[in-house]
């Protein structure tokens, strides 16, 4: 062979033969090299006066990334945040529910009374205007709280923290560390969170990070969990405790969340995903004062306005389309009656019902609205036509005229943890990984882990007489 | 980074010389002469520098990852247009992360005539291995020291000299929100360019047996692509097995990179000596 015709192949092969000789590490090996010149012409050229080394940025982060005191001190503050949101959230929830409900009995009377056709009315007001009603006294007030709460410790530079502290627990699952910040981001919207993803170069963890994502609640399930943990779990309580015991509920879902998120990374990493967690530098930024003014414009309008707009795009119809199922008779029953009859066994058989499962089929589009949508199914059979604006009215609603129990309530949270991602999120997880096979894998996962969780703990239920 | 409105030149900025010769072009980079990218760890002050000379207002993101693509825009020094490239912010270029790839590509396959390393005074080591990664991808590389006023108030002494002398290629303190040593920073890139300042820039060796690798690949890689600058980086990103190098190889994306970079020396030879010769 004459040397004159060296051809991409041959350099390729040659690479390959020449990469074997060498010793496996030689790549961390130069990296390593490269940190230490690194350091020793650093050193060089930098005079440092010690006693002003330590400053306030150090203090802090030794506070908040210690061993012990870090994972306490995150705990805290998600459960500050939430008890915010819970506390805050009801009080301006009612007075918006009974507004807006108050706006849609007007508004019926009104079309009433100047002869248009009972249909239309209904169409309208009690279809596609009690749903953005419903969505709006449900969602706004949270989000309100939650995301300006939330854009002050992104804002602050509290997330690469975070991430700093459960390290050491994805890389046990065998998962990426910065998984933690995608996990965080999860928490506004899982969309958002799964294109964060591209922060992880290795295509293993970030599919794992990906298809985990949804195992937290974001901002469009945080009002279901908020509105089952008040009206349920906290109403055994003393009212003083409320909102207390309220957020305490909502920390411990979250926090079964996350730990579904490292089970699913370990068994990901164990199964499909095999390999090993790669090393990563993460930087701890400085803490910055965050600009308030900043921080609410960009948290109302970018993403509560945005949230909220997109959940109203599906409200509307989604109100629609329940009025309509509701109102087509058949015999003494209606559409909606028996599409939740028909899916009843099954739902019993998770500790829901039909209706909720009805509720989820409709708002696969956005999680934001099932509450709304199981409401009106509820109501649409005939129960009530004011929207039920107290606490004490859904509980009435739910509890006296539709059988729930405490299992009800507690699998509903549980399901709204677990099950599939929201079409956005899924047509998000196709658009970043090119692959039918992995938007369909999330979610046959997250419902697959819905449904065994629930029926699981249905049937302990079942089996020891609690219900 | 709430202190993002610069203006340069700034007052006693107008007296001196070199500041008079520089013209933000904004985003009107028709027909530039040199490529200079700018590249850095995040939140080093890059997108500062690169809207103090190009008089453009890129929004900064305080994720990494959230930028992934590159934004361009122009500035005139002495009578040169340069086209500036600010690269997303990474930490290293060895990983396949978006952000480093696009980084690493440009750096590489975009041939810039210089690369500006904008480092932060205030984290020099870390700073420094990016620089040393860019450093072996490329000669021509021009360091700027950001955040020197910063320093100083954490009380750090940074001698750039000092930096220079280890690195083998220029290191320029500055402070980009004040625009102090901005002048001084052009006129290094200039004069690097040019061929003025001699660079030599800092290499790790790697063990014996690595360094044989590298040797008997790059006059491989030399005689495929006659005039490749980066033969040993690609040679070393081969040995790695980097399938983004494999494909630029086979693809003879390579060959053709390095014929058109070929063609521009040329031209821009042939410029300078008609300039010259007026």
């Amino acid at each position: 062979m004459s040397n004159t015709t060296i051809t991409p192949n041959d350099i390729i092969s040659k690479a390959e033969s020449l990469r074997n000789n060498l010793s496996t590490g030689f790549r961390d090996e130069i990296v390593k090299s490269i940190y230490s010149e690194a350091e020793k012409v650093a050193n060089r050229a930098v005079k440092t006066a010690t006693d002003k080394r330590y400053d306030l940025d150090q203090k802090i982060d030794r506070l908040v990334t210690s061993p012990i005191t870090g994972l306490p001190i995150m705990l805290l503050l998600l459960g500050a945040i939430i008890w915010l949101t819970v506390s805050g959230a009801n009080v301006v929830s009612n007075a918006i529910a009974t507004v807006l409900f108050s706006l849609g009995d007007l508004g019926r009377n009104l079309f009433t009374q100047i002869g248009i056709p009972w249909w239309l009315t209904g169409f309208l007001w009690d279809g596609i205007y009690l749903g953005l009603a419903w969505v709006i006294s449900v969602m706004l007030p949270p989000m309100m709280i939650f995301f300006p709460a939330f854009t002050f410790l992104e804002d602050l530079g509290y997330l690469p923290r975070v991430a700093f502290n459960l390290d050491w627990m994805f890389k046990k699952t065998g998962a990426h560390g910065k998984q933690s910040l995608t996990m965080a981001m999860g928490f506004g919207c899982n969309a958002a969170g799964v294109v964060a993803t591209r922060v992880i170069d290795s295509p293993r963890e970030r599919l794992i990070a990906i298809l985990t994502n949804n195992f937290v609640p974001c901002n469009g399930r945080f009002p279901t969990l908020i509105m089952l943990a008040t009206v349920f779990v906290a109403a055994a309580f003393p009212p003083a405790l409320t909102s207390f015991i309220a957020a305490g509920t909502v920390v411990g879902v979250v926090l079964i969340g996350v730990a579904f998120t490292f089970l699913m990374s370990w068994l990901l990493s164990r199964t499909v995903l095999k390999g090993e967690a790669s090393a990563f530098t993460l930087e701890l930024p400085p803490y910055r004062k965050p600009n308030i003014g900043r921080i609410l414009y960009s948290s109302i309008i970018d993403r509560t306005i945005f949230v909220l707009w997109r959940a109203m795009q599906t409200a509307a119809p989604a109100g629609a389309i329940i009025w309509i199922l509701a109102n087509i008779h058949l015999g003494d029953s209606n559409l909606a009656r028996m599409i939740a009859d028909w899916l009843n066994p099954f739902g019993l058989l998770l500790g829901l019902d039909g209706v909720i499962l009805l509720a989820y089929i409709i708002a696969i589009p956005a999680n934001e609205i099932v509450v709304p949508t199981m409401m009106m199914v509820y109501m649409g059979a005939g129960m009530m036509i004011n929207g039920p604006s107290s606490n004490n009215a859904i509980f009435d609603l739910l509890v006296n005229a539709n059988g729930w129990t405490m299992l009800t309530a507690i699998n509903l949270m549980l399901f709204a943890l677990l099950h599939n991602p929201c079409a956005t999120t899924v047509i998000t997880i196709y658009k970043e990984t090119k692959s039918y096979k992995w938007a369909t894998l999330s979610v046959v996962i997250t419902l697959g882990t819905a449904f065994l969780v629930t029926f699981l703990t249905a049937s302990i239920a079942k089996l020891l007489g609690w219900v | 980074m709430t202190n993002t409105k610069i203006n340069l030149p700034t007052e006693h900025c107008e007296t001196c010389p070199a500041f008079t010769q520089l013209e933000q072009m904004g985003i009107k980079v028709g027909d530039f002469e040199r490529v200079v990218a700018l590249a850095g760890n995040p939140n080093t002050g890059k997108s500062t520098l690169f809207n103090a000379l190009t008089g453009l207002k890129q929004h900064t993101g305080n994720w990494p990852g959230k930028t992934v693509t590159r934004a361009e825009g122009g500035y005139q020094f002495n009578n040169v247009k340069y086209k500036l490239v600010d690269l997303p912010g990474t930490y290293s270029l060895l990983s396949a992360s978006q952000d480093e790839e696009v980084a690493r590509d440009f750096i590489l396959f975009g041939q810039p005539s210089c690369t500006i390393v904008v480092t932060d005074a205030t984290a020099l080591e870390r700073n420094l291995n990016l620089v040393m990664q860019v450093m072996e991808i490329t000669d021509k590389v021009v360091v700027a020291v950001n955040l020197m006023d910063e320093a100083r108030r954490k009380g750090m002494e940074v001698d750039t000299r000092s930096l220079s002398r280890d690195l083998g290629v220029p290191a320029i303190p500055i402070t980009a929100r004040s625009g102090h040593g901005v002048a001084t920073l052009l006129s290094t890139v200039a004069e690097v360019i040019e061929g003025n300042i001699p660079v030599k820039p800092m290499r790790v060796e790697g063990t014996p047996e690595f360094q044989m690798a590298v040797s008997e690949l790059v006059p491989m890689i030399e005689s495929m692509a006659p005039g490749i600058p980066n033969a040993r980086w690609l040679a070393i990103r081969l040995l790695d097995g980097d399938s983004r190098v494999q494909k630029a190889i086979t693809s003879g994306e390579l060959s053709e990179i390095v014929s058109r970079q070929y063609r521009e020396d040329v031209q821009f030879s042939k410029k300078m000596s008609v300039e010259g010769r007026q």
